[in-house]
């Protein structure tokens, strides 16, 4: 009998719901997965009364540009801010020379604004934590988000550039609109970084890496 | 006769070129699919380039009504003369990159030894009804370890209705040892397409660096 159309179960494979069929990595059958693309995700990293979320692994050579997505990040203790740090190697001490700035938008919920620069934020060679957002609340429906993007950190040229935007709800109510660019002062290879918050645990929420090709 | 190879018009599903052969949502048979929405369309690499340029049609280079939104991402532009602005320019036409421009730029500064700090427009920096290139970060360092780097999005350029609006942000190594940051954003106010784009330093060569474009679909 001529073959006129072959039917998904003939495919010595296991369907999985919107999967595409692909050669498995020895090119000698199929197998499911996610197609590839430009824009990849490389970890989800998912918070449960976290000190910290580190991301150790996947930050290389491959990828000219990391964004790091963070969303509904809910902290365990009000009023603190979510910051980041950057180590090289398998160094653990999170300590790396920053030069940055940070300007902000913020108007609270009685309809109080404010615009500028906030110094007190920003690092000039300074090795503490990045501030990334003001002081959020730990309400149950109190967070923040935001991209990260760092540039080519696996460079042993030159400084490494990280731009980010967050938007959060402050423990006072304040919808806040936070913008953080600078460099890592290092020609040393970038491979990881940490996230927490500058008091108490991350009680909740989702970091997830993407590499850009 | 065993099958020993199913040709593509077999399976129960019209072809897309491009698509991979994928499950439909209930895995009860085949659908296409496509992949990332982000699709990298061309690398730069820079070598003591005086430009850098992306002319839809050359080299591999789409700029035209594939996409809706093209993405510009800049990766440790390294200048070869010291303190110099990394500009762009659009093609509107003709060979010249000199579309008019109205556009906005503001910058946050740092600097190491923590002496400086600040917000502020940059009336320099913009563009009212100029033909010029437009800076997109300023005051770039070129020792060794200096560079710029971020990304510049550019919508819908092939429309010939509308003006073509851009917005970038960047982050500059500045040669006096500080960190510049940099927002750019206004519209090309022409009606032709634009079909490339320059970057350049207003002076010297681009020494080092990747410029890369991407297209956003359906957008």
């Amino acid at each position: 009998m001529a073959l006129s159309k072959v039917d998904f179960n003939n495919i010595n494979v296991t369907p999985a719901a919107s999967k595409a069929l692909k050669f498995n990595s020895a090119a000698d059958g199929f197998e499911t997965g996610d197609l590839g693309g430009n824009m990849v995700l490389l970890s989800t990293a998912t918070a449960s009364s976290s000190a910290t979320i580190d991301i150790t692994s996947g930050i290389d050579s491959t990828y000219k540009e990391y964004q790091i997505h963070f969303t509904s990040i809910h902290p365990a203790t009000d009023s603190t801010k979510f910051t980041c740090q950057f180590d090289t190697g398998t160094n653990t001490s999170y300590n790396q020379a920053i030069t940055s700035t940070f300007f902000r938008a913020a108007q609270d919920e009685s309809a109080t604004t404010d615009f500028g620069y906030k110094t007190a934020e920003d690092q000039a060679q300074g090795t503490a934590f990045q501030t990334l957002t003001g002081t959020i609340g730990n309400g149950n429906d109190e967070s923040c988000a935001g991209i990260l993007h760092l540039f080519d950190p696996a460079s042993t040229t030159s400084v490494k550039h990280f731009m980010g935007r967050a938007q959060g709800y402050t423990h006072n109510n304040y919808a806040i609109d936070e913008f953080v660019a600078g460099y890592i002062n290092t020609t040393t290879a970038i491979t990881r970084i940490r996230f927490k918050f500058a008091s108490g645990n991350i009680d909740a929420g989702t970091i997830k890496m993407y590499g850009i090709l | 006769m065993a099958i020993s190879k199913f040709n593509y018009n077999s399976f129960n599903v019209t072809p897309v070129a491009g698509n991979a052969l994928s499950f439909n949502s209930d895995a009860d048979g085949f659908t296409t699919q496509g992949a990332s929405s982000m699709v990298l369309i061309k690398t730069l690499t820079a070598s003591s380039s005086g430009t850098l340029s992306f002319v839809d049609g050359a080299s591999s280079v789409v700029l035209d009504d594939t996409y809706p939104v093209y993405l510009f991402k800049i990766i440790n532009l390294h200048p070869g003369t010291d303190n110099v602005e990394f500009q762009v320019n659009f093609r509107d036409g003709s060979t010249d990159y000199d579309a008019t421009k109205t556009s906005t730029f503001f910058r946050a500064l740092h600097d190491e030894a923590d002496s400086t700090t600040a917000l502020a427009y940059r009336t320099g920096g913009d563009l009212a009804q100029g033909t010029g290139f437009q800076r997109l970060n300023e005051g770039i360092g070129n020792n060794g370890d200096q560079s710029v780097s971020g990304e510049l999005t550019l919508f819908n350029p092939s429309s010939t209705t509308f003006v073509k609006h851009f917005m970038g942000k960047f982050s500059g190594c500045n040669a006096g040892d500080r960190e510049d940051t940099t927002y750019v954003a206004g519209y090309c106010n022409v009606t032709a397409a634009i079909d490339a784009v320059q970057f350049k330093m207003n002076s010297g060569n681009i020494d080092a660096g990747q410029i890369k474009l991407y297209g956003i679909k359906d957008s």
